[in-house]
């Protein structure tokens, strides 16, 4: 068993998820209730990661993080080390392919939310802050929380994009299920099947903690 | 008119629901938006919480401007103070009634919130049910809650869109009760939106009649729906007898103004308004047309019967003044005593007091 690897897959989807969180609320809830030219593409953009292979988004990352591109250079300066093949490049490469994951489920979540209870919040004179934090998280939050577990679930068990833009470097981008690949490769299936039924078992309890807290949520209302 | 107290409201719109409406509400008085969907009822009581916005208006509220779009004034919803219940009621789903009201109190200091809450509660008949959430509450209860919520925020203005519409009659009828003894503690002008003229003549002090975004008429209920100005209005406060005819003569000494219709000539309440010769339109409210011969005797044919609970509506078609009948309502008893069968002849009485000319 690769502890390290588990700890370094939980740390990216814990850092994933965090930075995830206001990302998608602030999306989420902009595209739920804005009209605006152009929306379309910009859902469909963010939609691309989905049917993208992952290789091809890590290719594009990994060109984008190189020291020859602008962006790379860019994070050079401000931090002085490299984007890729890196943790930090693991992060940002994470968050923009599970952009979707995140995103969807809160959009559909704010765009739940009555436009009559939002105009009722206004009418009982509340601040914005006030009706983000009293009306509309409050009646977003399966969607939110579905979102951060489907987050952080996808991220422990990504794979092609880790490899690309990471590479195989153990304690710095080796993620759990990068190190199953690397154990399977030279015949090590004891260890490789111990991982696989750790990385079964966390998911299979995301999942099941999205669908109960669904159920819950739904009743409370009642 | 910003030193008036109470509300006026002057908006003019070319958007997708026109708008060319004038209305004013003073302190305490209940005044009903009436008008088919699509008038702009709705739009208008949204445009004076703020939810919507015209291309030119403006909106003075107890000596506040609210909206001046010529000044480029447009206070925000949460700043204008009013108090709005919506159709459904958009009741906080997850907050229990009690706290759906707490967050109209946001004006009150936090130590005195869940006392004033309690006392909202009980006005509106719902204390002891203060915890539970809105689904756990009656269609009835709901609409309590929503208008405990409205005047928790002490509004300056309360707005009430359609709220009747959601429960049944019985309901509707204690709701209708509860509001007649709120308004004798409340002194701020309410607007109520409704398409049933009946519980706006019932509810409002003045009624004021919509379509197509623009206010064609505003009055007292009885001024309203007996009086109109004209047929359109005539036709939407639901007069089903309106017809043509001519001045022929004024009698002030007798207090008379005699018309012709068709073959027959009519003596309604002097309306010396109405130059001789002139062609107006005239209605009679089906309940001042009688079987007799007792005064303006005209004789048709009985067209139809309809019965509708308790009365009969009769056709009657006067081939000799109209090409549209006249209609007459009757107790289902006077009808069977009478014994009166469509295709046979009948006399009716056009009682003078309730003729009213309007222009054409």
């Amino acid at each position: 068993m690769n502890w390290m690897a588990l700890e370094l897959s939980l740390k990216l989807a814990a850092w994933t998820t965090v930075l995830l969180l206001p990302i998608g609320i602030l999306a989420g809830r902009f595209l739920a209730w804005r009209t605006f030219r152009g929306k379309i593409f910009i859902e469909a953009g963010l939609a691309l990661p989905l049917v993208l292979p992952p290789t091809v988004l890590g290719f594009y990352m990994l060109v984008a993080f190189s020291a020859g591109s602008p962006f790379g250079q860019f994070y050079e300066s401000l931090v002085g080390r490299s984007l890729a093949f890196s943790f930090d490049g693991l992060v940002v490469a994470s968050v923009i392919f599970n952009l979707p994951f995140a995103i969807q489920p809160m959009q559909r979540a704010f765009e739940g939310i009555s436009t009559e209870v939002r105009e009722a919040a206004a009418c009982c004179g509340l601040s914005r802050a006030r009706i983000l934090w009293r009306i509309e998280l409050p009646l977003a939050w399966p969607g939110i929380l579905s979102a951060l577990v489907l987050t952080f679930a996808h991220t422990i068990g990504e794979f092609g994009i880790v490899l690309m833009v990471g590479g195989n470097i153990p304690g710095e981008t080796q993620t759990i299920a990068i190190a199953i690949y690397d154990r399977v490769q030279i015949f090590d299936n004891a260890s490789a099947g111990l991982m696989s039924v750790v990385l079964l078992l966390i998911s299979m309890v995301a999942i099941s903690a999205t669908y109960l807290s669904a159920s819950f949520v739904g009743r409370r209302h009642d | 008119m910003t030193d008036s107290a109470g509300l006026e409201v002057n908006l003019v719109d070319d958007g997708n629901i026109p708008l060319d409406a004038r209305i004013s509400c003073q302190p305490g008085e209940l005044l009903a938006l009436v008008g088919p969907s699509g008038s702009g009822k709705s739009t208008i009581l949204r445009t004076i919480a703020g939810l919507n916005k015209p291309r030119k208006g403006l909106i003075h509220c107890n000596g506040d401007t609210w909206l001046d779009t010529d000044k480029g004034v447009d206070v925000s919803t949460r700043q204008r103070r009013v108090g709005m219940v919506f159709q459904n009621y958009a009741l906080f789903p997850h907050l229990s009634a009690r706290d759906n009201i707490i967050e109209g109190l946001g004006h009150v200091a936090p130590a005195e919130r869940s006392r004033r809450a309690e006392e909202l509660l009980t006005l509106v008949h719902l204390s002891g049910l203060g915890m539970r959430k809105p689904a756990a509450l009656s269609g009835g209860q709901q609409q309590r809650v929503a208008v405990a919520r409205a005047l928790a925020r002490d509004p300056k203005v309360l707005l009430l869109d359609e709220p009747f519409s959601a429960v049944d009659q019985a309901t509707r009828q204690r709701l209708y009760r509860e509001l007649v003894e709120l308004r004798q503690q409340f002194g701020m002008p309410m607007v109520l939106v409704t398409h049933d003229l009946d519980e706006a003549a019932m509810l409002a002090d003045r009624l004021c009649i919509l379509r197509h975004g623009r206010t064609l008429q505003s009055g007292q209920p009885f001024d309203v729906l007996a009086k109109p100005t004209n047929k359109q209005v005539a036709r939407l406060v639901d007069q089903k007898n309106i017809f043509q005819g001519t001045i022929i003569n004024h009698d002030e000494a007798l207090g008379v103004t005699t018309i012709s219709w068709g073959e027959f000539t009519l003596q309604a309440p002097h309306q010396p308004d109405f130059k001789i010769g002139k062609v107006i339109d005239w209605l009679i409210p089906a309940s001042h047309v009688a079987v007799g011969d007792d005064e303006n005797v005209v004789a048709g044919v009985i067209a139809g019967m309809v019965r509708l609970g308790d009365l009969v509506t009769i056709s009657v078609t006067i081939k000799e003044a109209s090409s549209h009948p006249l209609f007459m309502s009757l107790s289902v008893r006077e009808a069977k005593q009478r014994d009166l069968k469509a295709g046979e002849i009948i006399s009716v009485s056009l009682i003078g007091d309730g003729i009213h000319l309007m222009e054409p």
